[in-house]
């Protein structure tokens, strides 16, 4: 005997939605203070560090680039995760992370790409190669933009949430290419320095303002983020509100 | 699944649409190619395999929406979605994907070598860069079905879908050609190449269809 | 064999269609859903289907005969697209439906002759009017077996006569032992029915 039993994972429950609003309203200024704070200290520890002896003062670039990096990667696997959650759990706010976190992403992965390309110029001597690095990041660009344009495609979240979570699921391929394209092919771009087996091969005099610049744009990601899904929850509301109000309006003969 | 891998290729040949429209685009741009970067002729044959791939990949994903537009429009795709106990859906967009590509897009690869030609293609360039085609295009096929099928319920969903799929294809392209240079510049292997061309096709043949499928099942409406 | 639904809500476009549903239909007893448009009848239908997911509750069949496993492989969907395709034949699309969907109790001939289509059976589909389109696409009811009828407007475009001769094709049906859940502005003629209103104040 079968039986299909749902959970009411539907829109207009909102509980889950409002209790994530109020803790939006009471972290956000704590969140936002922090990450000023420590973007701060990031900035003046980067002025601080020595020029390197090759690349004198352009090396700096690194602590931004390199953090935009990350985080163009990172915005992704936060995307997957919620797309796991909408597939697999139905979370009501799975579907409003993975909307909310895409302009992001692309916004972080298109500085990374202009940043490594106003560092490369002096450096290689050119703007763009066509590295392996590069043309997979490059072509995770592409990927937050086409599901950029999926979802602003379909307005009915309902309908949208299942096929955006598929498509970010099935592209998530690209990021451990990503991370691995230097090690596996010979590229122009240089071979990973931080997170590798054997510990980090920059001098500490580098390492720390660059970790701290990391540690301060993952604030700033998570601020970001949080403050676009309580946008995001607020505009499906007026949307809902506006469909009752439509609705109502039919009934009463209007 | 024989039954539906019959009823579409006889769809895909007997509408005739599909098939003319994609060998029609892959001769645009062929054709516009020498007008673009000029007839020299030693020029055209080196971009040669480069831009016969180009070429049958953008004509690849102009067709893809075709896959499940047809069976969507008239309420098949409905009950075949229903009928996922019988035949895992999953195969069932294998077998679609299959007969979209043995009428749609074997075409195209079995009119390269004439289009080798216009590039002024040595033999060895052209026989390799069919081959790869051969090998390559069901790859986009595969992968485009995902594509399609979460644009289905969209409007005027094509272009999209040729969007979305592009940044998943580019491996099939880098490895493709690769492959096609390999066999007629010396040090460069073909092996290689053609062999991870062969894994990404295998690859795709098995998350391209378990995405669509559920992509299709959430899209129902 | 019943067909159970217990406090079943749809949902369409973000809004609630209807909720608190509940409805029990037993083999050989057919259930109309009546209401005006946008009552959520089709919805309805396909939530049965399993072609949408509900918002709420359960709907399962019991005591379903041997060889279908689960609510929606013991049905027939008659949406209201026909399923077929215009440039084959009448007899082609049938062939391949019974290929995909299993053979039933009634070859392809004896389902078309039951529908009154039996002389133009090779005729292209694209040929036929809007009547005998919607009988031919009655006639994949016939060719391959399921227990549970799920039909929405299903005599739409058919004429008085056609309209009957269907009355009679889900008699037998019915009589059989199946059940039918049919979506409806009209009456079908078959009595003894349960009805089901949807609609403002309906649910």
């Amino acid at each position: 005997m079968t039986e299909a039993v749902s959970k009411a994972g539907r829109w207009i429950d909102l509980a889950n939605p409002t209790r994530f609003i109020n803790f939006a309203g009471i972290v956000l200024p704590w969140l936002v203070g922090i990450t000023l704070l420590v973007l701060a200290a990031g900035l003046w520890m980067s002025f601080q560090a020595p020029d390197d002896y090759q690349q004198g003062s352009t090396v700096k670039i690194m602590f931004i680039h390199v953090p935009f990096a990350w985080l163009s990667m990172m915005c992704y696997t936060v995307m997957s995760i919620s797309a796991i959650g909408t597939l697999v759990w139905r979370h009501p706010l799975a579907d409003v992370s993975a909307k909310a976190a895409a302009p992001i992403g692309a916004a972080f992965t298109a500085l990374a790409l202009i940043t490594g390309s106003l560092w490369g110029k002096p450096m290689w001597g050119t703007w763009w190669v066509w590295d392996a690095r590069l043309t997979s990041v490059f072509v995770l660009f592409l990927m937050y933009l086409g599901i950029i344009a999926l979802t602003r495609a379909m307005d009915d979240p309902a309908k949208s949430s299942k096929a955006t979570a598929i498509l970010t699921l099935v592209g998530f391929i690209n990021i451990p290419i990503i991370k691995f394209s230097v090690d596996w092919w010979n590229t122009l771009h240089q071979p990973a320095s931080v997170i590798r087996m054997g510990g980090p091969t920059i001098h500490p005099s580098l390492l720390w303002p660059l970790l701290v610049m990391a540690v301060g744009f993952t604030l700033l990601f998570f601020t970001l983020h949080i403050m676009a899904m309580r946008n995001e929850i607020w505009r499906r509301r007026v949307v809902a509100m506006r469909r009752i109000a439509a609705r109502s309006a039919e009934r009463r003969g209007v | 699944m024989l039954s539906l891998f019959l009823r579409d290729t006889r769809l895909g040949l007997r509408a005739g649409g599909g098939v003319l429209i994609g060998i029609l685009f892959f001769l645009a741009v062929i054709a516009v190619v020498p007008f673009g970067v000029g007839p020299d002729l030693k020029l055209l044959a080196r971009i040669g395999p480069a831009m016969l791939w180009i070429g049958a990949l953008l004509a690849t994903l102009l067709g893809l929406d075709r896959l499940f537009q047809a069976d969507r429009d008239d309420g098949s795709l409905d009950l075949l979605i229903m009928a996922s106990d019988r035949h895992i859906l999953a195969l069932t967009v294998l077998v679609k994907c299959l007969a979209h590509w043995s009428t749609c897009v074997l075409p195209l690869v079995i009119a390269s070598p004439l289009l080798g030609l216009f590039m002024n293609m040595e033999p060895a360039a052209i026989g390799a860069t069919t081959l790869t085609l051969l090998v390559g295009t069901p790859a986009i096929t595969l992968i485009g079905a995902v594509g399609a099928a979460v644009a289905v319920a969209l409007p005027r969903g094509g272009l999209l879908v040729s969007v979305i799929i592009l940044p998943l294809t580019i491996p099939v392209l880098i490895f493709g050609v690769s492959a096609a240079y390999g066999a007629v510049q010396d040090p460069a292997p073909f092996v290689a190449p053609f062999l991870i061309l062969v894994a990404i096709t295998l690859f795709f043949a098995v998350i391209g269809p378990l995405a669509a499928a559920a992509a299709l099942k959430s899209s129902a409406d | 064999m019943r067909l159970v639904a217990e406090n079943l809500a749809g949902e369409r476009g973000g809004e609630i269609l209807f909720s608190g549903l509940n409805f029990a239909v037993a083999g050989g007893e057919a259930l109309m859903i009546t209401g005006p448009n946008g009552a959520g009848k089709s919805t309805l239908l396909r939530i049965i289907a399993g072609l949408l997911d509900k918002a709420e509750g359960r709907i399962r069949l019991d005591a379903a005969p041997a060889g279908f496993d689960g609510l929606v492989s013991a049905c027939h969907y008659l949406g209201h697209l026909n399923a077929m395709k215009p440039v084959l034949s009448v007899e082609e699309n049938l062939r391949f439906w019974q290929s995909f969907s299993g053979i039933g109790n009634h070859t392809i001939d004896e389902a078309l002759d039951r529908v009154q289509l039996g002389d133009i059976g090779h005729l292209p589909f694209g040929y036929l009017s809007t009547g005998q389109k919607r009988r031919a696409s009655i006639a994949r009811l016939l060719i391959s077996h399921r227990p549970v009828w799920l039909l929405d407007e299903p005599t739409a475009g058919l004429d008085k006569g056609s309209e009957d001769q269907f009355a009679g094709v889900m008699r037998a049906h019915l009589s059989g032992g199946g059940i039918v859940v049919a979506a409806t502005h009209l009456p079908l003629g078959l009595d003894g029915a349960q009805e089901l209103v949807m609609g403002r104040g309906g649910f």
